[in-house]
């Protein structure tokens, strides 16, 4: 499969930059998930890719040979779009050998491949329905079937899973992931929904306003953001303003620890992140200990296993919080109102210069 | 009270239906077949004579060829007119034009049409300064293919009306889909635009076919009735031109009635086909 390598791409609509200069470059077989918010340019950089815009510089190279000047029919990628995009006029067997159709390979090898996928994709029984029969699920399988069809070298999946419900999503994700390794096709996915990304992907790229913020694997961009845009994007958590003061960080008038301010000059203006799952919460006894700060319960949410508990630190200005996720059972006994004792390990909480 | 409304809504509308559709072809159908002398087929047989089946065959003629023209232009128009790269003002002034166009009939589109392609027209001396004289090389505003122009006038922008929501409802993404699994602008057209398309084109044509088979003032004011057609025949017969025969009349509208309903059981059974792939409602 094919080793892909974009090169300085850059694209503007009318004045306005949506892709600056950006590199990237994916071994063979593998599967890179193109995170970002709304309008962060990924979908333009995947139909960059695919040849459908043509970019205002830099090349697309793929398998070696620079393909940004050919029309999408001669790339041989395989596209699954947001909306499924199935012939609405063809049944599931007919969409999923339109590929081999076109490129006039023989009615009983188009067919014979198509039935082999519709059986990679779990779908045997529907290749006689047409995609109005079928639920979202299993039309976004078909299209899935039809992308690799025709063998393509790579294949692109715009925000494949979006329009399905919870259940639905989170099994297909298990399957394209599981399709995409039996394949090996080097694989692009475009997605804005972290969970998605961080269990899906070999490697995450992280993009915002056009640019490539970060591109490492999911526990890298979850436990190393590179980047205040990714700390802040990637999970949950508190981001709390201070200075560097005698290697702890220095919020209003508390001395926050954090080995990671080592990193940083005495004074320096700082970011402190700090996830939830690393706040450790015990109800206080009247003295704060070194290492600790006093809050107070804000509220509680219940979300199965774990509870998040939102917390106000005291004696700071407003806004200033902390998450705790904790085991439901322990959590019950931190009501809103409550005043507690908020402590992490040091080696936890990331320090960034503040922008 | 609402099912009360409802059935009240109905019953107002079968009445309407009875009153000016099923009654009074029910009147038709009598009124060919009885004669002075009591029943009789003479009106019916007398489809078979030449003048009549010349009418008959004109105006299949010119409905066929005129909703032909107007599916294939209207439709072509509205494609071109919809593509993403076309300025978004020449689709509304194309819009605007066709729905004023799409009305423009009758006795003012005949006289629009000979003041400019008549024999002494102003689009025809032009030409004819030009060492192009259109009537000596067989045209003629006053035959079947002047008649099919003068239709395409209106029969194309009522096309371009009709099509205009089923070429909006085809995705992009599914010619980018086609794009990318590596179908050229041909095959998408032949293997999903035009299969997506043909329910809204078959029905588009038969509404054109029945506007043109039923026209009259426009045939009348060009030909003056030189071109039999079977509107321009009942007319005839009704007025007394030749001579008056209710009867004779009755029996060309029974006959107009057979052939529409013939090309629209034909066309049902091709939409069906067309149309398979559609949800059943």
């Amino acid at each position: 499969m094919a080793t892909v390598a974009l090169r300085r791409i850059s694209k503007s609509y009318s004045g306005r930059q949506v892709l600056a200069s950006l590199d990237l470059d994916l071994t063979s077989g593998e599967l890179v998930c193109l995170l970002g918010p709304s309008g962060c340019g990924k979908t333009t950089l995947l139909r960059i890719i695919a040849g459908f815009i043509r970019p205002d510089s830099g090349t697309v190279v793929v398998a070696g040979k620079d393909v940004t000047a050919l029309p999408p029919a001669a790339r041989q990628m395989g596209m699954v779009f947001q909306s499924y995009s199935l012939f609405p006029n063809m049944t599931a067997l007919d969409n999923v050998r339109f590929g081999p159709r076109v490129a006039g390979v023989g009615k009983e090898q188009q067919v014979s491949r198509a039935r082999e996928l519709l059986a990679l994709v779990g779908l045997t029984e529907h290749g006689e329905k047409f995609p109005h029969q079928l639920s979202g699920g299993q039309q976004q399988r078909v299209a899935l079937a039809r992308a690799l069809a025709v063998q393509p070298q790579m294949l692109l999946l715009d925000e494949p899973l979006s329009a399905l419900d919870a259940q639905v999503r989170a099994q297909l994700r298990e399957e394209i992931r599981r399709i995409q390794r039996a394949t090996g096709i080097t694989t692009v996915l475009v997605t804005h929904d972290q969970e998605e990304a961080l269990s899906m992907s070999d490697r995450v790229a992280v993009m915002n306003e056009g640019r490539l913020l970060q591109v490492a694997t999911p526990a890298a961009i979850y436990r190393e953001p590179a980047d205040p845009f990714v700390a802040r994007f990637i999970g949950a958590g508190a981001v709390l303003p201070g200075t560097i003061e005698k290697g702890a960080v220095r919020v209003a008038h508390v001395a926050m620890l954090a080995r990671a301010a080592s990193d940083h000059a005495e004074g320096c203006a700082v970011d402190l992140y700090i996830r939830p799952e690393h706040v450790r919460l015990e109800s206080m006894n009247g003295h704060i200990p070194p290492g600790s700060v006093a809050a107070e319960v804000n509220e509680t949410t219940f979300f199965g296993s774990l509870t998040r508990v939102k917390l106000t630190l005291q004696d700071m200005p407003d806004g200033h919080g902390l998450w705790a996720d904790l085991p439901s059972e322990q959590a019950d006994r931190f009501k809103p109102g409550s005043r507690v004792l908020a402590s992490w390990d040091e080696a936890a909480p990331r320090v960034m210069p503040r922008n | 009270m609402r099912p009360l409304i409802a059935w009240l809504s109905i019953g107002a509308f079968v009445a309407v239906a009875t009153a000016f559709l099923v009654a009074p072809t029910l009147m038709l159908a009598i009124q060919s077949i009885y004669g002075d002398d009591g029943l009789t087929l003479e009106y019916i047989l007398s489809m078979g004579e030449y003048r009549y089946r010349v009418a008959f065959e004109n105006s299949l003629l010119l409905s066929l060829g005129s909703a032909t023209v107007g599916v294939v232009a209207g439709g072509l128009i509205a494609h071109a007119v919809l593509k993403p790269s076309a300025p978004r003002w020449l689709r509304s002034v194309v819009t605007s034009f066709s729905a004023v166009a799409a009305n423009f009939a009758g006795v003012p589109l005949a006289f629009a049409f000979i003041s400019t392609l008549g024999s002494l027209g102003l689009l025809t001396q032009w030409l004819k300064g030009l060492g192009f004289d259109i009537y000596a090389a067989g045209f003629s505003l006053y035959s079947i293919s002047g008649l099919t122009l003068t239709y395409s006038y209106f029969q194309i922008p009522l096309m371009l009306i009709i099509i205009t929501p089923a070429i909006e409802a085809l995705r992009p993404s599914w010619r980018e889909a086609a794009e990318n699994l590596g179908a050229s602008g041909g095959q998408y057209w032949r293997m999903i635009g035009l299969p997506v398309l043909m329910p809204s084109l078959l029905s588009g044509w038969i509404l054109l076919f029945g506007s043109a088979f039923s026209a009259y003032a426009t045939a009348y004011a060009l030909t003056s009735g030189n071109i039999g057609l079977v509107t321009t025949e009942i007319s005839n017969v009704l007025s007394g031109n030749v001579m008056a025969s209710p009867q004779t009349g009755a029996a060309l509208s029974v006959g107009m009635i057979v052939v529409m309903v013939g090309v629209l059981a034909l066309s049902s059974v091709l939409a069906r086909r067309a149309a398979r792939w559609m949800p059943q409602r």
